[in-house]
């Protein structure tokens, strides 16, 4: 089920530099996401017509978490959004992560990659439902690794996801946690799993695609790719697959609707 | 003012197809209907335009393959399809469950190509074909067929020779002068024309110093090209007998209105579709409202009434 509502502003606030955390009250669009989906953002600007895709961060019964990076005109534009204010949304669009499998899990999340791992982790933890989730796509796991990937100190979510795993934390520049990549994380604290969720940067979905078939574990990538509808007709954000795709019948995905989360199997990066 | 009670007349005819109003998706902006039927109640619109379809499956260009421009965006998908065999089996009989009617855009690389889907689609219950002769985003055939005179009549009486149902021909912009390609398809036996097709351009990202888009230019749409659609329709409605369907940058009912007043007798909705899913509905609201807000008992009083 997707929605096309207004959404109302409830906060909106600055996490780090060009990181905003925006809560907003929405009609169904909260009640029926699942981790790893996302929303369609409108401007409310004619001259900028295209939908900013939006990680859901987090839900709580009707209210929807977005944490996003601001990157150009658009996202300045919601980054102003105050309390009251109407956003118009579509959601929630994407497959979303598959929770059924995991047992010993590692989430990775890189810069703006992160923000989705929360609704995960809280959803591995085995306590909230999407409204129409079938009963037995839920798990209780106990050993949740979180290693997140920040350009430096200037963290955000870090003590919301702190509640939910062990967190290991890599930067780019070395002031905090290990310097180097979520990879170099992962090895200097020797984090085990059996099978790992991740978003980020397409440089470190290759690496965690990589590392994966060394370790001869399942991992799930959530991709992202410029998109016009978000909705699986323009055909704009596709990315290339090992099978024939069912829409198209070549070997073009629709990150929109078939992903944004994929076998790391199943996508050539 | 004609009160709420009273009748007004929406429904248009192209080439014998009745719709019940003259609001249309643009071919590319909205799949075959499937994906926005959860936003949009198909059966309200005058027609669903489908995405272009090939004899055989495309993959199109690679990514990224739009970029937004200011009021406007380009797109280069290089029509990504899956061929006309699955879209016989699965789009069609999806957009059969409605009562709307079905217009399929058929793309090609060559006259065979064109030719082929033409044919397979003979018995299919479809009501009008849109022949793209007029992408600017794939190499062969599309464009090729779209700017020069003698290609576009040629394979307009080509593909009318071996059609069921009755030929649009969607119309290029990239042109020097767009009646000439009116008036020769016109001459080749097409029943309506469809224009514009998307203008050729270009975004250069500075921090990268790179093109946007990886095909390097792409198809601009949206608000922004609107005047030039406009400008374009009124001339081609001077210029030939055959109804014109009207598109390019359509956002609002008052946009629909410029292009019905300025000789279309329908409208396609294109990027509007992204900017807001139910655009297409918005504008039928809006131009019964602009109907009886100005006495206009019956659409077809209004096309090309601006002289």
């Amino acid at each position: 089920m997707k929605f096309d509502e207004k959404a109302i502003v409830i906060s909106q606030n600055k996490l780090s530099d060009g990181i905003y955390d925006m809560w907003l009250e929405t009609c169904n669009i909260a009640e029926y996401a699942r981790a790893g989906q996302f929303v369609s953002v409108y401007t409310a600007d004619p001259s900028k017509l295209l939908p900013r895709p939006i990680s859901i961060c987090e839900t709580d019964s009707n209210r929807l978490r977005l944490v996003y990076r601001v990157v150009g005109e658009g996202t300045k534009q919601f980054s102003e959004y105050k309390s009251g204010d109407a956003v118009h949304i579509i959601g929630p669009l994407g497959n979303g992560y598959p929770l059924g499998e995991a047992r010993s899990p590692i989430l990775i999340g890189g810069g703006i990659g992160i923000p989705p791992m929360l609704e995960l982790a809280k959803r591995l933890r085995g306590n909230i439902f999407a409204a129409d989730d079938m009963m037995g796509d839920v798990t209780e796991c106990e050993n949740i690794s979180i290693v997140l990937g920040y350009r430096n100190a200037d963290t955000f979510l870090l003590d919301d996801l702190k509640v939910y795993g062990d967190v290991y934390i890599a930067t780019d520049d070395g002031s905090l946690g290990i310097h180097g990549t979520v990879l170099d994380a992962i090895k200097a604290n020797a984090v085990k799993g059996d099978i790992i969720y991740s978003c980020g940067p397409t440089p470190m979905l290759r690496a965690v695609s990589s590392y994966a078939a060394g370790e001869n574990i399942k991992a799930y990538l959530s991709l992202e790719e410029r998109m016009a509808c978000g909705i699986g007709a323009c055909l704009a954000c596709v990315c290339k697959t090992a099978g024939v795709d069912e829409h198209s019948q070549v070997h073009n995905a629709r990150i929109c609707t078939d992903g944004p989360v994929f076998d790391s199997r199943e996508v050539e990066l | 003012m004609i009160p709420i009670e009273d009748k007004i007349n929406t429904e248009v005819t192209l080439a014998g197809v009745t719709f019940k109003n003259p609001v249309m998706t643009a071919s590319g902006t909205f799949g075959s209907g499937i994906e926005f039927a959860e936003f949009v109640n198909l059966n309200r619109l005058g027609a669903v335009v489908t995405k272009g379809v090939a004899n055989v499956p495309w993959e199109g260009n690679p990514v990224p393959r739009i970029a937004e421009t200011y009021g406007g965006m380009l797109n280069a998908i290089g029509l990504q399809n899956p061929g006309i065999d699955v879209f016989c089996k699965r789009d069609i009989p999806f957009l059969k469950q409605y009562d709307t009617r079905i217009i399929v855009n058929v793309c090609g690389r060559s006259e065979s190509d064109y030719v082929e889907v033409v044919e397979r689609l003979a018995d299919e219950p479809v009501d009008m074909l849109e022949i793209n002769i007029s992408c600017p985003n794939v190499k062969e055939g599309g464009i090729a067929f779209g700017q020069q005179a003698s290609a576009a009549e040629h394979i307009t009486r080509v593909v009318k020779d071996k059609a069921k149902q009755p030929v649009i021909m969607k119309l290029s912009p990239n042109v020097t002068d767009i009646t000439e390609m009116a008036k020769a398809v016109e001459a080749g036996g097409a029943d309506a024309v469809s224009l514009i097709n998307t203008l050729t351009g270009m975004k250069i990202d500075i921090e990268r110093q790179k093109f946007a888009l990886a095909n390097k230019t792409g198809g601009m749409s949206g608000p922004a090209v609107k005047p030039i659609a406009v400008r374009m329709v009124y001339q081609v409605a001077g210029a030939v007998k055959i109804p014109i369907i009207g598109m390019g940058g359509i956002v609002t009912a008052e946009d629909a209105l410029e292009f019905i007043l300025a000789g279309a007798t329908a409208v396609s909705v294109g990027t509007a579709n992204f900017h807001n899913p139910t655009a297409t509905l918005d504008i039928i609201k809006g131009i019964e409202s602009y109907m009886r807000r100005k006495d206009i008992r019956d659409i077809n009083d209004l096309v090309g009434i601006v002289k």
